[in-house]
């Protein structure tokens, strides 16, 4: 259907596109100033005010925040909570959820009540510390893996996901002899594959992003992900890592330098699962959304 | 009449009898996916359920030595404490003040973002727009803290136009007046883009004959944003609204304790911040404890309110 537009209806149009263009544009401008930041000369950063590509590319930056033992460290800490992390939180969520899906299931809606009740009330910060305290989880990986090992959010969004799985494929693989153990492994986790990627991308997202639970349950510095040094680093010391122990082929660090290349760093596995993320999350939210 | 419904209270019996037995044999057919329950049973216990348990130091004086069974309960001493330290009006205030801006600010920025991209023809540009904008949701609010550090220090990007226009730089992060702003602007960036998704979907589910109707009718686009656009996300508008209520006491620790320094702590300190400094940094267990409860109660009878409220209205509401 073809119409002639309205001269009104033209501007909001152009507007519209500027305006949203604008938008996107405020929204990746600061990681490509941080990354040319990241690649540029000292001089260079405190003289320019906003640029994208670098007069000159030094790599002093990273030179210097390679140079100590502390991102590297931290960098692996970080990789390995979030790949045992991810593991442990799609183990726990998918053997929950399964069972929740089944609406005959006894016990199903107590259980169900108490899993939603958690999402509008919690213990708070003190009493779970405490808990993660008793259990003597202090300065240890459990710390960090456990306690986020499920989203009750997520949780419910796979448990709706299962439930429409039609009941017919599992029940022909019960006949066939199939235990529910069996039709779980064999017939619905196949059939699960994308949700299976998107949540366990969810999850490693939240794995590497969480900083919370190492601020509160690792007094080791030496313990700590990438996301708490990264704090330590640009937002509370000048730059300077390892604190007062400089290398010393630096007479003069490239304090700001360091800074953009370590959030760099701290950035870079996103934007480079984003692309998978990208491909799944909108179906994965949109799953929830079907109420059941 | 009198024996169809004697027959059908027997027929209820029986049916009842055999549901029972059925239960039985269900209860041990089910049995592996009992199996498959318990790690995620002993989870909530542990780490959702015992925290919720464990709230009740609040009305002890605990002592680590003493444990949480052998703490002296102290009752409400606590609660009184808070509500009669001069702290508790400014933690209050600073909470409630950068709720709303994000209530006023925050919460219709995805809405008004997906009326737009709605709006918009080119699904190519569509669909790069999104790309870009649902990015920020994915990064770390410490990788968010550490870019306004860049941009906004003394001698960041924003600071240097100024400059370079005659102003005096302004202590983004190290002020009082900017710091709510400042927030408030992080928060917009990050979410509005990944806040769209939900508004979308229900856009993409409008039946597109209601436009052609409309427009044979004569409306503008404008009269077709308002009788069919906003009425088909209304439902998922209020939805989150009430989800939103029950957070109102909840500012986001991560972000306001990344972005919260000695300078702007008058007007930075919220219920989250304050229960990990007195809490963790300091130790004292139970009060902290208090705050946290105060809030999750508050935060229990507002969502339930606001459900409530929206299913006086005439909304489906949430539970």
């Amino acid at each position: 259907m073809k119409m002639k537009r309205s001269f009104a209806s033209r501007v909001f149009d152009t507007l519209n596109y500027i305006f949203l263009g604008a938008f996107a544009g405020a929204t990746v401008l600061p990681f490509l100033y941080v990354l040319a930041c990241s690649f540029s000369t000292e001089k260079e950063i405190l003289e320019r005010p906003f640029f994208i590509i670098p007069r000159k590319i030094f790599l002093g930056a990273y030179e210097y925040i390679f140079s100590s033992s502390t991102l590297p460290r931290a960098f692996m800490i970080s990789v390995f909570v979030t790949i045992t992390g991810s593991a442990v939180a799609m183990l726990f969520t998918l053997t929950m959820a399964y069972p929740l899906s089944k609406k005959n299931l006894l016990g199903r809606n107590v259980l169900l009540g108490m899993v939603s009740f958690t999402l509008v009330f919690g213990g708070g910060m003190i009493p779970s510390f405490l808990v993660i305290k008793s259990l003597g989880f202090i300065d240890t990986f459990w710390a960090l893996v456990l306690p986020g090992a499920i989203s009750t959010w997520n949780l419910l969004v796979i448990k709706n996901f299962f439930q429409e799985i039609p009941q017919e494929m599992e029940d022909s693989a019960r006949v066939d002899g199939c235990n529910a153990l069996g039709t779980f492994a064999r017939i619905v986790l196949p059939l699960s594959m994308p949700v299976i990627a998107t949540f366990t991308l969810f999850y490693a997202v939240g794995y590497w992003n969480d900083y919370r639970s190492s601020l509160l349950y690792t007094t080791d510095n030496k313990k700590w992900p990438l996301q708490l040094v990264l704090r330590q680093i640009v937002l509370m010391a000048a730059g300077n890592i390892d604190g007062a122990t400089l290398d010393e082929a630096f007479t003069q660090p490239p304090l700001e330098g360091s800074k953009n290349a370590v959030i760099i760093f701290g950035t870079l596995p996103i934007l480079l699962v984003y692309p998978f993320l990208q491909k799944h999350f909108v179906k994965g939210i949109m799953i929830g959304a079907i109420k059941g | 009449m009198n024996r169809a419904s004697t027959q059908r209270s027997t027929d209820r019996i029986a049916l009842r009898k055999a549901r029972r037995s059925f239960n039985v044999m269900t209860v041990k057919k089910d049995v592996w996916l009992y199996i498959l329950l318990i790690p995620g049973v002993l989870h909530f216990i542990v780490f959702k359920y015992l925290p919720m348990w464990g709230v009740l130091i609040a009305f002890q004086d605990y002592n680590a030595y003493l444990g949480f069974l052998d703490s002296p309960w102290v009752g409400l001493k606590h609660f009184i404490d808070f509500f009669t330290n001069p702290d508790f009006t400014r933690l209050l205030s600073n909470t409630l003040l950068i709720s709303s801006y994000n209530l006023i600010f925050g919460f219709p920025a995805p809405v008004i973002m997906a009326l737009l991209l709605n709006e918009i023809r080119s699904q190519w540009y569509k669909r790069s727009i999104q790309t870009l904008v649902y990015i920020p949701h994915f990064i770390s609010w410490v990788i968010v803290a550490s870019l306004t550090y860049s941009l906004f220090n003394s001698q960041g990007v924003m600071n240097k136009y100024i400059v370079q226009m005659g102003n005096n730089a302004i202590p983004f992060l190290t002020s009082d007046k900017a710091f709510r702003g400042m927030i408030i602007g992080q928060t917009i960036w990050k979410e509005t883009g990944f806040g769209t998704i939900i508004y979308l979907a229900a856009l993409s589910g409008v039946d597109p004959q209601l436009y052609e109707a409309a427009v044979i009718d004569g409306a503008n686009r404008f009269k077709q944003l308002w009788h069919i656009t906003l009425p088909s996300i209304k439902s998922t508008v209020i939805t989150l609204l009430i989800l939103r209520m029950g957070h109102i006491l909840d500012n986001g620790f991560d972000q306001i304790f990344l972005m919260s320094n000695s300078l702007n702590r008058k007007v930075s300190e919220v219920f989250d911040v304050y229960v990990y400094t007195i809490g963790i940094t300091r130790g004292a267990f139970s009060y902290s404890t208090a705050v946290g409860l105060f809030k999750g109660l508050i935060g229990i009878v507002l969502i339930y309110s606001a459900n409530y409220f929206a299913k006086k209205v005439g909304e489906a509401g949430l539970f």
